[in-house]
């Protein structure tokens, strides 16, 4: 047995009548105001706790929970770098949390100028022109990064774009966010190096093509060499070049995306900029223009007069609005705190300490778990298995024992074009130290493999708990109490 | 800053690379594109950043907030960011690793247990980026499910909403939107009738508690709608849902809300919640993560995210929408505030709601000077029609420290004179005095 708190519901907990938090009470019941058609006819099925039973509850459950403050997280592509403690306390100070987002602009000119300000570092960093925060993630900065292509190239009266090149490396939300644009996906394979191959990518470009959505590094962890020509390609043939910045961090502060030849670009503050990721969000995903595309980014625009801040609401060429409000506020202050942490010389070093934390993981896991593409790499590695010296290993099991050996999983089983993948991305903010042990647990699980396979297939023996039957959780799902 | 390696490591680490210098890690990217120092301030220290940071939030002026429109001011326990603060929540990533992150599922399972239960609706997901998106996926997927691509809206849909709609489907699955209109600020039934009559409707989006605060005539609206053969997809406010008939009550197919005011601050507006519901039969449909309980090898219970066959890193192209990262914590606030209030707790607030809403009202009302422009039933909301243009009263309110509403001539000319006003639970009774002795004296 293992000593982790039992996980009843929090409704298993309940005792009808006891409460949490006393509210002042109103003078009248609601049937004195409305009629009763409007009322429901019986109380909602939520628990009963005190604050203590919610605070031991809940506080129970998050001892379950492997986090970045607790244990190693190289979730390939997710760039889990440490989430500094003052952001946390700067972000949630009052000024800003008990705003309402239609106060007179007067009364929140200390927001408004930090939403300026950020958007003006990352104009900097990326060498774009503009910026919208308005996307709550990743996956929405790229469907608005999306919807500005499509209005541009209809702007023009180009009316026949709707195609996305994407590789066939690409993460899912690049071909789901095409669709969403309403776009037909276009998909390239890779080249044998793991890039983009130009052959490839000249034979699908055409005056149909609205854009085409790279990852930069892509998500093999490898730079695309050819960056110049695939944007030149990209721009003869009428289309617009798309950076998923989720890698950034590889890059950050040593090369502006503008100067690639990038168009657009989303960069997942929740990533490379240090914010947290909250268990699942919420994250935010800034979306940089080059000057010709600034006038279709979304409403309202933060403008700036010398003297105040205003919104810009009106923009005849803009695409409107991905959500409502400005974004989300918290995770912004913390990115732009992060950014004022730094100058250009000390950002350089994030991304250099980023790529050397990957390569040292590669070359030193070499001899078990050879890196996919044997080749240099920036900020994170695929490994994969060789199933010439491991026929019976899988990838799921080695997360799995990782996880018994107190290290978070790397990201597993994608891309999709390397088998067994095993994606590291140790991020900057780790040590040399903490690296060793986690190359050591992978030179033991190794071992194991080679030895004891049926041992791995267990894993995991030490978490809250055993491995999960997912395929009958779907069968028949238990979505609710 | 926050790189742990010294110099003597990274000495020791390129040395097993087998590399001289960093730079030799960069041999792919061409020479031209390694840019000189980005351009950036001078850096500062965590003390001077603090500083810095209070300087701004200062600058922000604090109002006493008679506004909603879409987000509200509530109470929140401390409790509730007690806990969604703890490192074991804040800084995990999305649960992919199940094992290693049984507390963040099985909280996710609890916020859509409780979401489900204060909706009366079979399924929700583990959440949405606001209000806004969510009820944008849902119009697609009515669409998807009724095969046309007409979405009939209420007239008094929140603004903001039909922006974010007319945006997502501009280019994309080019659903057409069209209104249904008003008579006395809730919907014309009759008017609804006869739009949906020629059978061309995906749904119909019904807002409720609408735009202007009134309460529709819910259940008669989802019988037209039902028997025209369209499906009901409600937006609606989920502190209201403490007293308010449910939309799983009335019928409804889908049913989204904005849930910030379930223990979310209102933060300029974001980080924001979407709830996304629906009946079961639609659940292949549903948008994003779905935690479920489930089973280890040892039979013990389980949490997994699950579905997932509908999602983008199996489906792609052919995914339910493109969402991954969601607003995860928002929601873990939302479990926290409904465990703390229960039902008891939910329906006090709700009832308080109502009570400083309608008191407010009456006082603004007694003498003359201004009027209700809707006379029908309202919950916390309510529409003032104002001698003056209400912009110029928010601005003179704003230099007494009010914030006196929303300025409904900001969407509508001819509600130029009309201030949309909130009362929830956090105001005195002193304080409505103050704002009503206010707006006597403008
Ligand atoms: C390469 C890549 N693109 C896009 C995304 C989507 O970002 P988000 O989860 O913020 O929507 C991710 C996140 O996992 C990613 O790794």
């Amino acid at each position: 047995m293992n000593n982790y708190p039992h996980n009843l519901l929090s409704i298993e907990k309940s005792s009808a009548l006891r409460r949490g938090v006393q509210i002042r009470k109103a003078g009248k019941r609601a049937g004195e105001y409305l009629d009763g058609k409007f009322l429901r006819s019986k109380p909602p099925l939520l628990p009963s706790l005190s604050e203590f039973d919610t605070v031991r509850h809940f506080t129970n459950l998050s001892r379950l929970n492997f986090c970045l403050d607790t244990h190693f997280y190289p979730l390939g592509s997710c760039t889990m770098k440490y989430n500094p403690k003052a952001y946390d306390v700067l972000s949630g100070l009052d000024g800003f949390t008990s705003l309402h987002p239609y106060c007179p602009e007067d009364c929140a000119q200390g927001t408004l100028s930090l939403i300026y300000g950020l958007e003006e570092q990352l104009k900097q960093i990326t060498g774009l022109a503009a910026f919208t925060l308005q996307p709550a993630a990743g996956a929405h900065g790229e469907f608005t990064g999306a919807l500005i292509a499509r209005a541009y190239h209809k702007d023009r009266k180009d009316f026949g774009r709707s195609e996305i090149v994407i590789p066939d490396t690409a993460h899912g939300t690049n071909p789901a966010t095409a669709a969403m644009a309403g776009c037909k996906v276009v998909n390239i394979k890779s080249g044998p190096d793991g890039r983009v191959d130009l052959e490839e990518l000249k034979k699908v470009l055409n005056p149909k093509t609205a854009l085409v959505m790279l990852t930069i590094p892509n998500t093999v962890g490898l730079f695309e060499k050819d960056i110049k020509e695939i944007a030149r390609l990209t721009h003869e043939a009428g289309a617009l070049l798309y950076m998923d910045g989720a890698n950034l961090n590889a890059l950050i502060g040593l090369v502006k995306p503008a100067d690639m030849g990038v168009d657009i670009m989303h960069i997942n503050l929740h990533k490379t900029i240090a914010t947290p990721h909250g268990g699942g969000g919420p994250g935010a995903g800034a979306v940089g223009v080059c000057g010709r595309l600034a006038d279709f980014l979304p409403v309202p625009r933060v403008i700036y007069n010398g003297k105040k801040y205003k919104l810009e609401t009106k923009s005849k060429k803009s695409i409107g609005k991905v959500k409502s409000f400005y974004g989300n506020m918290s995770v912004l202050i913390r990115a732009y705190c992060y950014l004022r942490q730094f100058d250009g010389a000390t950002l350089k070093e994030v991304a250099r300490g980023a790529v050397l934390n990957a390569n040292y993981v590669r070359v030193k896991l070499a001899k078990y778990f050879p890196a996919y593409f044997d080749e240099v790499c920036m900020h994170e590695c695929v490994l994969t298995i060789d199933k010439g010296v491991l026929p019976n290993a899988k990838t799921i099991d080695v997360a799995k024992m990782l996880l018994d050996m107190g290290f978070h999983a790397p990201t597993i089983y994608f891309p999709l074009i390397v088998p067994e993948a095993i994606m590291v991305e140790p991020t900057e903010t780790e040590n040399k130290q903490t690296l060793d042990k986690f190359i050591s647990a992978m030179t033991s699980i190794f071992l194991e493999a080679g030895t004891n396979p049926e041992a791995l297939h267990e894993a995991p023996k030490n978490c809250p708990v055993k491995r999960i039957d997912e395929v009958s959780a779907a069968r028949e799902p238990n979505l609710r109490w | 800053m926050f790189i742990s390696n010294t110099e003597k490591e990274k000495q020791e680490m390129l040395e097993a690379i087998g590399v001289k210098s960093i730079e030799d890690l960069f041999k792919d990217i061409d020479k031209s594109l390694l840019a000189e120092n980005i351009n950036l301030p001078a850096a500062l220290t965590e003390g001077e950043l603090a500083a810095e940071i209070k300087k701004k939030a200062a600058l922000n002026k604090g109002l006493i907030n008679f506004a909603g429109a879409g987000i509200y001011e509530h109470f929140i326990p401390a409790a509730v960011n007690a806990i969604s603060s703890r490192g074991e929540f804040l800084t995990a990533y999305t649960p992919y690793q199940a094992e290693a992150s049984q507390g963040t599922l099985q909280a996710i399972y609890e916020y859509q247990s409780c979401i489900c239960a204060l909706f009366d609706m079979d399924v929700s997901n583990a959440s949405h980026y606001d209000g806004a998106t969510a009820l944008a996926e849902a119009c697609g997927a009515a669409a998807r499910i009724k095969n046309k691509n007409k979405i009939l809206l209420s007239s008094a849909l929140n603004p903001e909403y039909k922006q974010v709609l007319d945006t997502y489907f501009k280019a994309g699955e080019a659903l057409k939107f069209e209104k249904a209109p008003l008579k006395e600020g809730v919907i014309d039934q009759a008017a609804l009738k006869e739009l949906l009559a020629s059978g061309e409707y995906a749904a119909f989006v019904l807002s409720n508690p609408n735009f202007y605060g009134c309460l529709e005539e819910a259940q008669a609206i989802s019988d037209i709608v039902h028997s025209a053969g369209a499906l009901l997809i409600a937006q609606v406010n989920p502190i209201s849902l403490g007293v308010l008939q449910t939309p799983g009550s009335y019928g409804a197919d889908f049913a989204v809300a904005e849930g910030q005011c379930l223990g979310n601050a209102m933060n300029f507006g974001g980080p924001t919640l979407g709830i996304f519901t629906c009946k079961k039969e639609y659940v292949r449909y549903v948008p994003g993560r779905i935690c479920g309980m489930a089973k280890d090898a040892a039979g013990k219970r389980a949490f997994v995210l699950t579905l997932q066959a509908r999602e983008q890193h199996i489906r792609r192209e052919r995914a339910s929408s493109n969402i991954c990262s969601n607003q995860a914590l928002c929601a873990l606030n939302a479990a926290v505030y409904l465990t703390l209030m229960g039902p008891l707790g939910m329906r006090e607030v709700a009832e308080a709601n109502i009570e400083n809403a309608h008191i407010l009202k009456d006082m603004l009302c007694s003498d003359g000077k201004y009027k209700l422009k809707f006379a029908g039933p309202f919950f916390n909301e309510f529409v003032l029609e104002c001698p003056i243009p209400a912009a110029k009263i928010i601005k003179a309110a704003a230099k007494k420290g009010f914030l006196a509403g929303y300025d409904l001539g900001r969407v509508d000319k001819n509600l130029k004179n009309c201030l949309l006003i909130c009362a929830t639970e956090t105001k005195t009774r002193k304080e409505l005095e103050d704002f009503a002795s206010f707006m006597r004296g403008i």
